[in-house]
């Protein structure tokens, strides 16, 4: 227990909270009956390849990349949804696959998932307020005692009137209901938010206001985010530095300003040119 | 005449207590050749306009009002052969899932000979010959391997390249394109938008394109049509669309819109607060002014009606918040 107490004293914080080394996570493939009578070996499918980054606290770190370059593998191995299969993810200095039980579930609390659809993330028989308070209570949040106040000031951070409290998920609409799964994560007081795609599917006009929440949170709370997205413009709104990956490897990494005034990558390079920029005269030149 | 003509096109779904109005009154004309942008947020009635063109509006929804015609044909009273005629041989559809589209026991090139047979009562040996010569036009390689190819064994880029060959099979003179890139990746969309450019240029093909994002309708079409509420809020030329709109909300979807250019200088939106109106949601005159920055007194008693702010561009707002700046950003143009 002494050591959880260690890592969450304030006084001892360090500026780098995550820092990932060699991280791997393979997916067996399923061998033709052939191939089994044969006893032939297929090289597992590499969905997390060597991947290394760090992230400070406060700081947004977007990760970009087509469908199936491994951005969600990723995410759900920092906190071991899935096992990853080799290499380390420290927070703190304290590496997340050494523990089980009680520390395991404490270093999670620390770092908080919000996905892409939030009706598969809140319980559809709850009201948002027990939700709320349901996490605290079970992490054993300071001011989780008082559901009122508890809720009320979750409600508030996420920019939504009290009066939310008492509806169920399917009573808001698509941004009511992102912005309420971002309260579910804060209520257990989160490091990090891993945001995956979490405004992809939003409105672009509600996905604005979201955005600007990220970057609220961030300010007022000091709250590091990985911010995945499969849109490169979208990063470019919060992210301070992104790694873009391709293949499960980061292919390339850097401060956003940087890798999209300069790319290097050659996946990179496609990505930025493939975006449809708003404007009309900027059309992709003609093949 | 324009190739196709919508006029106060009108779209209800029954609801628990009354009709529920999804689109309300959308007058949209698209030129032969033209590839036209229909811009909208989520419940906004884009595709459900689209479809109506098709007479595919989904059950329990149907057409209460107004008329859709085609090459001057009213569409809304053709009967059951007329309107397969129609469906076949005149336009073309395209939609975001192209795995849904798709049969997926049938082999790829199977399914577009037996377009070709059905629609245009080609023989077996020359539907297929057809088929693969449309596969080679939409720019799939190898289209003898790919032909006896399986929906799964293809990527969302290459499916949907194989539904524009299906669709384009008999010629259309115009193609509906419901979000065709939404479900690609951003690579593969640039290739899908490029490929649609070229075929609507080469057969004088008009396209309806309907998508939620400002970005591909900017890189795709002439003309742009921004519906919000069921209603068109403003229509033009796509240049002046982005570059002076006139109507509030034109103008605040695209200060949503997230840009490159942003990297390196992360600053807060101003960003438009509340969301789209639900269906349920019975809001008197200009359907935006409860979002609405510049909403006055009056506004509710708008007609949504659009009218002429400039050549070919129209707005349904009548204030003009943005009247001034506008013309002054032209006559500097005009200086520059």
């Amino acid at each position: 227990m002494t050591e959880v107490e260690n890592v969450t004293d304030l006084g001892s914080e360090r500026a780098r909270l995550l820092e990932v080394d060699s991280l791997v996570k393979e997916f067996g493939v399923r061998r033709s009956l052939a191939e089994r009578l044969a006893r032939r070996q297929i090289d597992p499918f590499r969905a997390v390849d060597d991947v290394s980054f760090t992230l400070d606290r406060g700081e947004i770190l977007g990760i970009a990349g087509g469908s199936g370059s491994g951005k969600t593998t990723l995410a759900r191995c920092l906190i071991r949804l899935i096992e990853p299969d080799g290499g380390e993810v420290r927070v703190d200095g304290v590496n997340i696959r050494d523990h089980k039980g009680p520390e395991l579930r404490e270093l999670r609390r620390r770092m908080q998932m919000v996905f892409q659809d939030p009706y598969a993330s809140l319980n559809p028989r709850m009201t948002v307020g027990a939700a709320l308070h349901e996490a605290g209570k079970v992490h054993e949040r300071p001011g989780a005692e008082d559901e009122g106040a508890f809720v009320s000031r979750l409600l508030g951070l996420v920019q939504l009137t009290d009066r939310i409290a008492s509806r169920k998920p399917r009573e808001l609409s698509g941004g009511q209901r992102q912005r309420v799964s971002i309260a579910r994560a804060l209520a257990v007081d989160p490091e990090l938010i891993i945001a995956d795609e979490a405004v992809s599917a939003l409105d672009v006009s509600v996905q604005a206001q979201l955005l600007n929440l990220f970057l609220d949170l961030r300010e007022e709370l000091g709250v590091a985010v990985l911010f995945i997205s499969h849109q490169l413009a979208v990063i470019a709104e919060v992210a301070d530095r992104i790694a873009v990956m391709r293949h499960g490897r980061i292919v390339e990494t850097g401060p956003t300003q940087e890798v999209f005034a300069r790319p290097k990558d050659e996946y990179t390079q496609a990505l930025l040119r493939a975006h449809p920029h708003p404007d009309p005269r900027m059309r992709f030149a003609a093949s | 005449m324009s190739l196709l003509e919508i006029e106060s096109l009108r779209i209800e779904f029954p609801g628990e207590d009354g009709q529920l109005v999804a689109v309300k009154g959308v007058d949209l004309a698209v030129e032969a050749g033209e590839v036209l942008g229909l811009v909208g947020e989520s419940g906004s009635g884009k595709s459900l306009t689209c479809r109506a063109v098709m007479r595919m509006v989904p059950a329990p929804g149907a057409i209460s009002a107004g008329s859709i015609r085609f090459d001057g044909a009213d569409v809304l009273s053709l009967d059951t052969s007329k309107l397969r005629d129609f469906r076949a041989h005149s336009v073309g559809m395209i939609y975001q899932n192209p795995f849904g589209s798709l049969n997926p026991t049938m082999r790829v090139g199977a399914q577009i000979a037996e377009t070709l047979k059905v629609n245009r009562g080609m023989k077996r040996d020359a539907a297929k010959a057809e088929a693969l010569a449309l596969l080679e036009r939409v720019g799939i390689e190898d289209p003898e391997h790919r032909y006896r190819a399986y929906p799964h064994e293809l990527s969302g880029g290459m499916c949907q390249r194989v539904m524009i060959a299906i669709a384009t099979a008999s010629s259309p003179r115009l193609m509906l394109a419901d979000e065709p890139t939404t479900a690609l990746d951003v690579t593969t969309q640039a290739q899908i938008l490029k490929l649609l450019a070229r075929m609507s240029a080469e057969e004088g093909m008009a396209m309806l394109l309907v998508s939620h994002d400002f970005g591909v309708i900017a890189q795709a079409c002439d003309r742009v049509a921004v519906m919000y509420g069921g209603h068109i809020v403003e229509s033009g030329p796509v240049e002046t669309i982005y570059h002076e709109p006139e109507h509030p909300y034109t103008k605040a979807l695209l200060n949503s819109v997230p840009e490159l250019d942003s990297a390196g200088n992360v600053q807060r939106r101003a960003a438009l607060a509340g969301h789209p109106p639900e269906l349920s949601d019975v809001i008197p005159g200009c359907v935006f002014a409860p979002r609405c920055e510049y909403a006055r007194p009056g506004c509710e008693a708008v007609s949504m009606k659009l009218e002429k702010v400039g050549p070919a561009h129209d707005s349904a707002c009548p204030v003009r918040p943005f009247a001034d700046a506008n013309s002054k950003a032209k006559a500097e143009g005009v200086e520059a």
